[in-house]
């Protein structure tokens, strides 16, 4: 009889166990970065030849619309981040704190319905609204606020206002289980001590939901820094993304040294603020993952 | 008079239809410890938080130190609540928890360490106040509740169950470091507990508690000798219930008849409303166990007298059901020979009787006058058994 609990054995069906896990780090992420990797690094010196060189991230340096987009992009991440947390948060103290039961449940499912209908659908929702001969500015005009219908879309805030919109769920299930986890007694103990409303927010709820917080902006960051689709569709010409700018290096030019060097360039800077971002906040990558 | 430093007037809180507090007026005197004892569930912590100021009454007024609290915040009333889970701040050190409410006054750094180290050191916890919550024992933790605070110098502090939640042993030892704290800091404690030994070992004052409503405000002593209701005798301290009629008035004592004959003669407590029971009204005796002698026989029995000039109190007669062996509380449940009721007995302290054997047949007697009876005819309302 085979012993259970041998080495081997055991090993064996660890492996067994991990194999999907493996195959998927290894095969789907693993692998093609490396490709791209070894991809950004490389320059055409001519038809089918290839060199070593530094040249793809050079251009991105050199040349301004590139650094330009970059810029914007994370500027807007940032900012959209930022915004998702001063709109989710009181959503999620409502939900956490103020309501029970039914109520709560219907705040959350209003909270899911965006998601109920395919990002496409949804930007396009928005363009329907925003665009010069939209709802919106006709709805301006009528109440004689602009003289003429205003073009809403392919501005930076427009494309603020969809990556909020998009992001808002998945700042509000981490900010929601943290401030459930928080003790009433607490926040009671803290106003009876002489604290006002701003206080125990400082110094009681945000320390406690700090994880939390971490973790949701961590996601919509990540989620907005990658975004597509909102970016372009509501950004068009005027607000270019940054993805866009892989997208056409790849698809459009064909250029995929350069288009492989902004994705890593994009990936360098998702990293760094994600890593400024628990530094800053004085949280563990651990403990925040354990959040999400 | 004394001063007062907390006056209710007529409180009143209904939740939905279900009135939790009712109409309650009460006053308690400066730098006493004022207890609120009641069963689950009868309205204390919602009266506690009505102090608080975390809920406010539907009517009626709270006047802390002289001065109505009506639209007054939590934040702003000179009372401080101790909570039953503690309620410690996770996130910061045990000085910080302390400085809290200094530091919300706008007290300076230094001044506030200051205060902060000598109040740890006056409960007892000198240097803590670099440690995590976590680190410190229940008890500990406890004391950290209280310096909180006491730190801020409120005029009035609420407690509520705080020792709840330790176990036996603490909270024995944490019930002596209360009073103690209490005495020391002559602060006016306001207490909730459903323990009725927490409530008569700590207080000058309690007010047994009963669906919103107070039975009796009184000294421990005043409660359990002279319990002005059914409900405080039953549920404050061990008692014997005899439920029957009133066969027969001698003065201030009755003769209470159970339905199978038995005879308790006991002193009559009136009503709260004046009301005194008459013959063949219903009615119910208490007797404490601790008031009623045992016998083997009649020459055994160390008969009480009734009164100066009067014959002997009466013997009963019952069956040893069993033995309550509990160290200085040791019982004995016994039968009563016509009736059949349950009757407890202390034992006593020295050892005798110790040897009673189930079934055996033995008599017991008790004085009349520390015991009581209560007229239950009409609206009048059970109490459980303490
Ligand atoms: N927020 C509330 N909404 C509805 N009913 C409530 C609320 N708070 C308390 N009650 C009800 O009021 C009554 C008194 O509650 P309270 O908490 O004051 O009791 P308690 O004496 O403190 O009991 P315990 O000893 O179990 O803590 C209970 O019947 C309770 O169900
Ligand atoms: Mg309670």
């Amino acid at each position: 009889m085979a012993e259970v609990g041998s080495k081997t054995t055991r090993l064996l069906l660890l492996g067994l166990l991990l194999a999907p896990a493996l195959v998927w780090l290894v095969g789907v992420i693993l692998l093609p970065h490396l490709d791209l990797a070894l991809l950004s690094f490389r320059e055409r010196i001519g038809p089918g030849e290839f060199s070593w060189s530094l040249a793809q991230y050079r251009t991105f340096f050199a040349e301004p619309l590139y650094w330009d987009v970059f810029v914007r992009t994370a500027v807007i991440s940032v900012i959209a981040t930022g915004l998702t947390l001063l709109i989710a948060f009181p959503i999620a103290w409502t939900i956490a704190k103020l309501t029970r039961g039914r109520v709560s449940a219907l705040l959350f499912a209003v909270c899911l319905i965006p998601f109920w209908v395919s990002e496409t659908v949804r930007t396009l929702g928005w363009m329907i609204l925003l665009r010069e001969t939209g709802v919106l500015p006709a709805v301006l005009v009528s109440l004689g606020i602009t003289d003429t219908p205003v073009e809403m879309l392919y501005r930076d805030a427009t494309i603020l206002v969809g990556l909020v919109y998009t992001s808002l769920l998945f700042m509000v299930v981490p900010l929601y289980s943290s401030l459930e986890s928080l003790d009433d007694s607490l926040i009671e103990a803290a106003y009876d001590l002489g604290g006002s409303g701003w206080t125990v927010l400082r110094t009681v709820v945000i320390p406690h939901a700090a994880p939390g917080i971490t973790a949701g902006c961590i996601v919509v960051f990540m989620l907005t820094l990658g975004n597509y689709l909102t970016a372009s569709l509501l950004g068009g010409k005027n607000s270019l993304w940054f993805t866009e700018q892989i997208y056409t290096q790849f698809i459009t030019r064909f250029n995929w040294e350069q288009g492989a060097a902004f994705g890593f360039l994009l990936l360098a800077l998702s990293s760094l603020m994600v890593w400024l971002g628990l530094r800053l906040s004085g949280q563990k990558f651990a403990d925040v993952m354990s959040r999400t | 008079m004394t001063a007062v430093d907390l006056e209710a007037k007529s409180l009143l809180k209904r939740f939905g239809s279900h009135v939790a507090v009712d109409s309650l007026s009460f006053a308690v005197t400066r730098g006493s410890f004022f207890s609120i004892l009641g069963p689950s569930g009868c309205g204390k912590t919602t009266l506690l938080r009505m102090i608080a100021g975390f809920i406010g009454p539907d009517s009626g007024d709270i006047e802390i130190g002289g001065r109505s609290m009506q639209g007054v915040p939590p934040n702003r009333r000179p009372v401080n609540m101790v909570f039953q889970q503690l309620a410690l701040f996770p996130m910061m050190s045990v000085g910080e928890n302390v400085a809290y409410g200094l530091a919300r006054r706008g007290v300076g750094r230094a001044e506030r360490e200051a205060k902060v180290a000598a109040m740890l050191e006056r409960v007892g916890l000198p240097g803590a106040a670099g440690k995590r919550t976590d680190e410190l024992s229940g008890g500990q933790r406890q004391r950290v509740a209280i310096a909180r605070s006491l730190v801020l110098e409120p005029t009035l502090l609420l407690l509520d169950e705080p020792l709840g939640a330790l176990d036996l042993k603490l909270r024995e030892r944490m019930k002596i470091e209360l009073k103690q704290l209490q005495a020391a800091f002559g602060t006016t404690f306001v207490y909730i507990t459903h323990d009725q030994s927490e409530a008569l070992v700590l207080s000058d004052q309690v007010a047994v508690m009963n669906a919103g409503r107070f039975e009796q405000v009184g000294s421990p002593q005043a409660l359990y000798y002279s319990p002005a209701t059914p409900f405080v005798a039953g549920f404050v301290g061990a008692n014997n219930r005899i439920e029957g009629r009133v066969s027969a008035l001698h003065g201030a004592l009755a003769d209470v008849t159970t339905p199978e004959g038995w005879v308790v003669r006991a002193q009559i407590q009136a009503a709260p409303d004046g009301r005194r029971p008459s013959v063949g009204d219903a009615a119910t005796a208490f007797v404490r166990p601790e008031v009623a002698v045992l016998g083997r026989t009649a020459a055994d029995l160390d008969r009480p007298t009734i009164a100066p000039g009067d014959e002997a109190a009466p013997v009963h007669e019952g069956v040893v059901e069993s033995l309550l062996f509990d160290g200085a509380n040791s019982a004995v449940l016994l039968r009563e020979a016509r009736s059949r009721a349950e009757f407890r007995v202390a034992l006593p302290q020295t050892g005798r009787y110790a040897d009673l054997k189930v079934d055996e047949r033995v008599l017991f007697t008790f004085a009349p006058e520390r015991a009581v009876c209560f007229a239950t005819g009409g609206g009048g309302t059970g109490g459980g058994h303490g």
